[in-house]
């Protein structure tokens, strides 16, 4: 019999949810004044529970009733339908009820599930719902309601009225039967048309091969062989553009590369070590899950950064919920097992305000993809125990059909834990989650361009996360990798048991037993086991004589551990189900048989436009406002509050500092081990404006502002490692291919100039959304090119760190850095929409005095606050360093050091040169200061004063060309995200 | 006694074990992370133990509602163990979750003749907040608080409301001296005060002997003056407020 459990909040307390729909369905103007009111529900399936059993559970486990009454019945009586006392005023409303599609995960239903069992009771399922009485809405606004507010199509159903149901669906049983398909005969198009429908994402010439391979074998190959060479061979999991062939011009030539990425970034990172010698201090790079750089004499370090574009287009709360427990789990599977100690996230979206009319068929509102987005990534790291401690969000148009989830975590490891290497005959053993439908052809699903389809195509594609469960597996994986009972370890990402097993054995081989796997509900075939992309899973390889102990252990903490097959030493990998071979594939064809995919690239520059200011007043206090009050540059504090930052005790740097603990911190510093004082330091660079006017420049400034923002607050910046996430648009196209080209090669200049050492990194290819417009033409847009540089660097005492709010009333304000004309692609660009400009570029030769220099006067406790100069260059980080401290400042900026003298006061407030802080130094410090900084440009520009203004002038005796209160200034860029 | 043994309960999805059993270690303690399956296979090991502190996190996903799976855990199996700690003059300490668990499990002596009569629910904001808040403690019933006045201190919770079932139960607790911790306006503290809504300003509160405790802040994030927030413009340094609370507690068996 099924049970129903509906929990209301008692009348005198607040309809939370009910109240949150309200303001949503006002928000996005289907009705301002609905009546709503909400509630939750458990259905509960069960041979023997009775109605007193019923009624327990209510009061004991699903109600709090100090401020929750409850609802039991059986599902079909009238009193589950009836609406709370006081719904309606006399009108009927309408019933919604929200459910999760069968076989999407539901964790609160199978914690429920284990709660009941503890009563001693008996329970075959349980499922959740969540219920809505609404008075006040049209039918047609009852379906907005539910499909833009209540239920994402990709996951969840709706039904109107009380349940069409009284048993819960459970899998069917399934019969094996083995799947071939035909290759043979297929003609190109037919090939394509395979690979297309399958869902593949092969290309012709992978698709040929693959009819050739299996024509001299003189077989066709099965469903699960064709499956397994589309995983590994996808661009998710094999970057075949970036290390593949491309032939790329611009202006100089044409340039050959066999292997783009090995030849430019990977290049830099072999000079540096080997410039290095005995003092390299990079341990494992581009090879495991993350990148690896020593810390201490115990432990290394290890950092990823992921993204999770396509999955969070579709369902912004289970991508980037998926998308962070898919990076931390990178972390936990690299080496031995490495310990997750923060995450960093870095968000790209349309601006929230796009109006509802201007978004294409299968666009989500960005408002709701932010939300959503938000709170996946919060509810996962939260419940993961790992703090988030630094972040970005970007604001572009374009990012409206992709947006883009950069999930990152760092981790630690101890030195002798840093390396893996399976073992003939050791045991193939799945840990954590089960394995279920959802995810299939995640890998394959973002290789490919989005279109307004693909919600209904690939909605198997998207999961839900159970944070919980990686937390368990987590804990007991610290626990078996300090025993040694495994001798290596990967996590379960795009492609599932296909490509963590098709990886770790690849040099050996393997014999997989697909039946033994554990699912989470009947009727999986071998083939949806194989490639499930379900969350929470890691492969192990183990040698026999340590199985018992590990299983035990596992078992201890409620973990599953099932082995489910072994590492054979024959080469090939060989898939079985029951006494049946599905597949049988020589690694070799795997790993090394795709063919490879030759590319152009194209360049060409293009003169600079000359950027014409616009003919002012003199004074640019409102454009200081409005660029303050942008997206881009506005406060993050409604997210940043939102995560806990501060879980694992190691904070030191927090992302909000200064005096009312909201401002803008450039970087966070954590203590990964508590009995130290020695800390890591986070930070990132990012800026898809730059791209518009020149890849190279971009790449350059995001790897300038990632390594500055880590100086600012105290980095030792001769140890700072560096990873590159590439989202770019569709690369078959030469010139999309030819802007990544030369940010590539960006990333190798810079990197060796700076002796920055790239260690890991990852692209996201294709994020293009293709739509028929109202004039039933074909649209796509695709996304700015961006590049986020993620920096990892290290402070050898936190007790040095600086942070950037100003600390007191009669200190000087040096500048350091040199301005330059650079007002392309600038935020006073955006905001009076010019075109044109020269975009800032890098001196590396002074950029890295200039780290040195700063470093020294920062860990000789010289700089009292320091904030580096990024977008709305000195009017922005004056007056954010202002606000956050309470304290004012007069600045004269007749004093920069400049490129030109001549130089209008508007590019010398806003220009967005790189290499530059503002520095607070105490009078008796300034001596001393000025001799650290004597080798690279610098200046004191003004003071800081007792008073609540902002006062920037040309000159002493000039009229102010900014002036404001701090409490202006603050509130304008408070007011865009204070949601 | 010289080192109070410590017992660190951590259940699926704990995640504050490390560094509270870091603050109990700094304070002079003897901490152990146990996992509660293991006092669920055999409840009389919580016996060896001085103090029993289940720490912060989100116990079983904080799943149906925060502390709640785990609060039956101790309701079916582990209630007459703990009564007796409790009875033998021992501590207990719940921080955040373990603050949800223990309210939910009966141990704080909420219960009244009809059943609980507290609780914590969802914020005010309904929403997970990280953010520094000023605490005052009141009276001096519990042994965790001895010789405090004000404190700073993080929460990071989103089901931190302190509820009663109605004005007689806050009155009766009240009365009975047991709401020992409160939101307040202290030195450096930034509104609003009160971060959640909570009845009273109630932050955290102890059984009707003293011994046991809850509060929804994290005293364990603040054992180093580096963990403040704007730690950078004092010049205070030295070892954070928080740890005095763990210190009251290894000091009480000395």
């Amino acid at each position: 019999m099924l049970w129903e459990i509906d929990i209301h909040p008692l009348s005198d307390q607040p309809d939370q949810e009910a109240e949150r729909i309200a303001l949503l369905a006002a928000e996005s103007g289907i009705n301002p004044s609905l009546s709503v009111r909400a509630a939750r529900g458990f259905l509960v399936e069960s041979e023997s529970l009775d109605e007193s059993q019923a009624n327990r559970l209510a009061e004991e486990l699903f109600a709090d009733n100090t401020v929750e009454s409850s609802v039991v019945a059986k599902v079909g009586d009238s009193r589950l339908a009836t609406a709370p006392t006081g719904q309606g005023n006399g009108e009927s409303p309408s019933l919604l009820q929200v459910l999760l599609k069968p076989g999407v995960m539901d964790p609160v239903a199978q914690s429920a599930e284990g709660a009941i069992r503890d009563f001693g009771y008996s329970v075959s399922a349980v499922r959740t719902l969540r219920k809505y009485w609404i008075s006040g809405a049209s039918q047609d606004q009852l379906a907005s309601i539910s499909e833009r507010i209540l239920a994402n199509d990709a996951i969840e159903q709706t039904v109107e009225g009380p349940l069409p149901f009284n048993q819960l669906q459970h899998g069917s049983d399934y019969e094996f039967e083995l799947r071939t398909v035909t290759l043979s005969g297929l003609d190109d198009v037919g090939l394509m048309q395979l690979s297309r429908e399958g869902q593949l994402y092969l290309q012709l010439a992978e698709m040929q091969t693959i009819q050739q391979y299996f024509a001299e074998l003189g077989r066709e190959p099965t469903d699960i062989e064709l499956e397994t060479l589309a995983q590994t061979w996808s661009e998710h999991c094999s970057h075949k553009t970036l290390a593949g062939r491309i032939a790329a011009s611009d202006d100089s030539g044409v340039r050959q590369f066999e292997n783009m990425l090995k030849e430019t970034i990977f290049a830099a990172t072999t000079e540096l070590r080997s410039l290095w010698g005995k003092d390299d201090w990079c341990v494992s790079v581009f090879k495991d899950n993350a990148g690896i750089v020593k810390f201490d004499g115990d432990f290394n370090v290890a950092f990823k950064v992921e993204t999770h574009n396509h999955p969070s287009a579709l369902e912004p709360y289970g991508g980037a919920n998926t998308g962070i427990g898919g990076v931390i789990r990178d972390t936990i599977g690299t080496g031995m097992g490495a310990k997750p100690v923060c995450n960093t996230d870095v968000f790209c979206f349309a601006p929230p305000d796009t109006p509802a009319d201007e978004l294409p068929s299968g666009v989500l509102n960005p408002k709701r993809v932010m939300r959503g987005v938000v709170s996946g990534v919060r509810d996962y790291g939260n419940r993961m125990g790992i703090p988030t401690v630094n972040g970005a969000v970007c604001f572009d148009e374009r990012y409206l059909g992709n947006p883009l989830v950069y999930c990152g975590n760092v981790g630690i490891i101890p030195v002798d834990k840093s390396f893996k290497e399976p073992q003939p005959d050791d045991l193939i053993v799945s840990v954590g989650g089960r394995t279920g439908r959802d995810g299939i052809h995640g890998a394959t699903f973002s290789s490919a361009e989005l279109t307004h389809e693909s919600e209904s195509l690939s909605g198997g594609a998207v999961q839900i996360g159970n944070a919980v469960e990686e937390k368990k597996v987590l804990d007991v994986l610290l626990d078996i990798r300090d025993r040694d009972l495994f001798t290596a370890i990967t996590d379960c990402g795009a492609g599932g048991f296909s490509s963590a097993v098709g990886e770790m054995g690849e040099e050996i081989g393997a014999e997989v037993w697909l039946d033994r796997a554990p699912v989470k509900y009947a009727g999986l075939t071998y083939t949806e086991i194989w490639i499930s992309e379900a969350q929470e899973r890691m492969v192990l390889s183990v040698p026999p004589a340590n199985w018992d102990e590990l299983h035990s252990l596992c078992a201890a903490e409620g973990v599953e551990a099932t082995v489910i097959g072994k590492f054979a030493p024959t080469g090939r990998l060989v898939l079985k189900y029951g006494d049946n071979v599905v597949g049988d594939l020589a690694m070799d064809l795997l790993h090394n048989g795709r063919p490879p995919v030759i590319r152009s690239a194209s360049y060409s520059s293009t003169p600079t436009k000359p950027l014409k200011i616009p003919t002012a007043s003199g004074d640019l206090t409102a454009d200081l406002l409005q660029i303050l009050g942008s997206y881009n540059v506005a406060s993050k504090e409604w997210i940043i509050r939102q995560y806990d930052h501060e879980v694992q005790g190691g904070s030191v740097v927090k992302p909000l500092v200064g005096v009312e603990q909201d401002g803008p911190s450039d970087a966070a510093i954590v203590r990964p081990v508590l009995t130290s004082r020695r800390g890591l330091v986070i930070s990132c660079g990012i800026n898809p404006r730059y791209g518009d006017l020149d890849s190279y420049h971009m790449a350059a400034s995001a790897i300038d502002e990632a390594i500055r923002n880590c100086v600012a607050v105290g980095a030792d910046p001769v140890r700072i490692a560096l990873l590159d996430n590439f989202c770019w648009g569709d690369c078959e196209k030469s010139e999309t291919l030819g802007s990544l080209v030369r940010a590539a090669q960006a990333c190798h200049d810079l990197s060796l100039a700076l002796e920055a050492p790239f260690i890991s990194g990852k692209d996201s290819l294709n994020n293009e959304f293709s739509f028929v417009g109202d004039d039933g033409k074909k649209q796509t847009i695709a996304i700015p090119a961006t590049l986020l540089i993620s920096a990892l660097g290290q402070i050898a005492d936190v007790a040095t760190a600086v942070t950037m709010d100003l600390k007191h009333c009669d200190s000087f304000l040096y500048l350091v850095g040199e301005t330059k004309d650079e007002l392309g692609g600038s935020h006073f660009a955006l905001i009076h929409d010019l075109e044109g400009g020269d975009v800032p570029t890098v001196d590396t030769a002074i950029a890295k005095r200039t780290f040195a220099a700063m470093h020294q006067a920062i860990s000789q406790g010289l700089v009292a606050s320091c904030h580096d100069l990024s977008e709305g260059g000195l009017a922005v980080a004056a007056a954010e360093m202002c606000f956050a401290g309470g304290i004012g400042a007069e600045i004269e900026i007749a004093k920069l050091p400049v490129k030109e003298i001549k130089m209008p006061s508007a590019t010398r407030l806003f220009s967005e040169s790189n290499t530059r802080f503002l520095c607070e130094v105490r009078s008796e410090d300034a001596e001393v200061f000025e001799q650290q900084l004597s080798g690279v440009p610098h200046a004191c520009v003004g003071r800081t004063m007792p008073d609540t203004e902002l006062r920037i002038t040309e000159r002493t005796d000039s009229a102010p060309v900014i002036s404001a209160s701090l409490a202006d200034l603050k509130a304008a860029w408070k007011k865009p995200l204070a949601w | 006694m010289a080192q109070p043994r410590i017992l660190i309960l951590r259940a699926p999805g704990t995640n504050c074990d490390v560094e509270t059993a870091h603050a109990f270690q700094l304070a002079g303690g003897q901490p152990d992370v146990l996992h509660l399956n293991r006092l669920l296979e055999a409840p009389q090991l919580v016996a060896e133990y001085q103090v029993l502190c289940i720490p912060g996190g989100f116990s079983y996903g904080d799943d149906i509602a925060a502390g709640r799976i785990f609060a039956n855990e101790i309701r079916h199996h582990l209630s007459e163990v703990l009564q007796e700690f409790r009875t033998a003059g021992k501590l207990l300490l719940g921080i955040c979750n373990g603050f949800q668990v223990l309210i939910k499990s009966g141990l704080l002596d909420t219960d009244d003749e009809t059943g609980p009569a507290a609780s914590l629910t969802w914020n005010d904001s309904g929403c997970f907040m990280d953010r520094w808040v000023g605490l005052k403690a009141a009276g001096d019933k519990c042994v965790f608080l001895s010789g405090m006045n004000e404190l700073y201190l993080p929460i990071a919770h989103a089901e931190g409301k302190f509820v009663t079932r109605d004005a007689a139960a806050l009155e009766r607790l009240d009365q009975a001296g047991q709401l020992v911790l409160r939101y307040a306006d202290v030195e450096g503290s930034i509104p609003p005060f009160n971060p959640n809504g909570a009845m009273h300003d109630v932050a955290g509160m102890c059984d009707t002997t003293g011994r046991v405790f809850g509060l929804m802040p994290h005293p364990e994030r603040f054992v180093d003056f580096t963990q403040h927030p704007s730690w950078t413009r004092r010049e205070v340094r030295g070892e954070g407020a928080g740890l005095a609370l763990f210190r009251n507690a290894v000091r009480y068996f000395n």
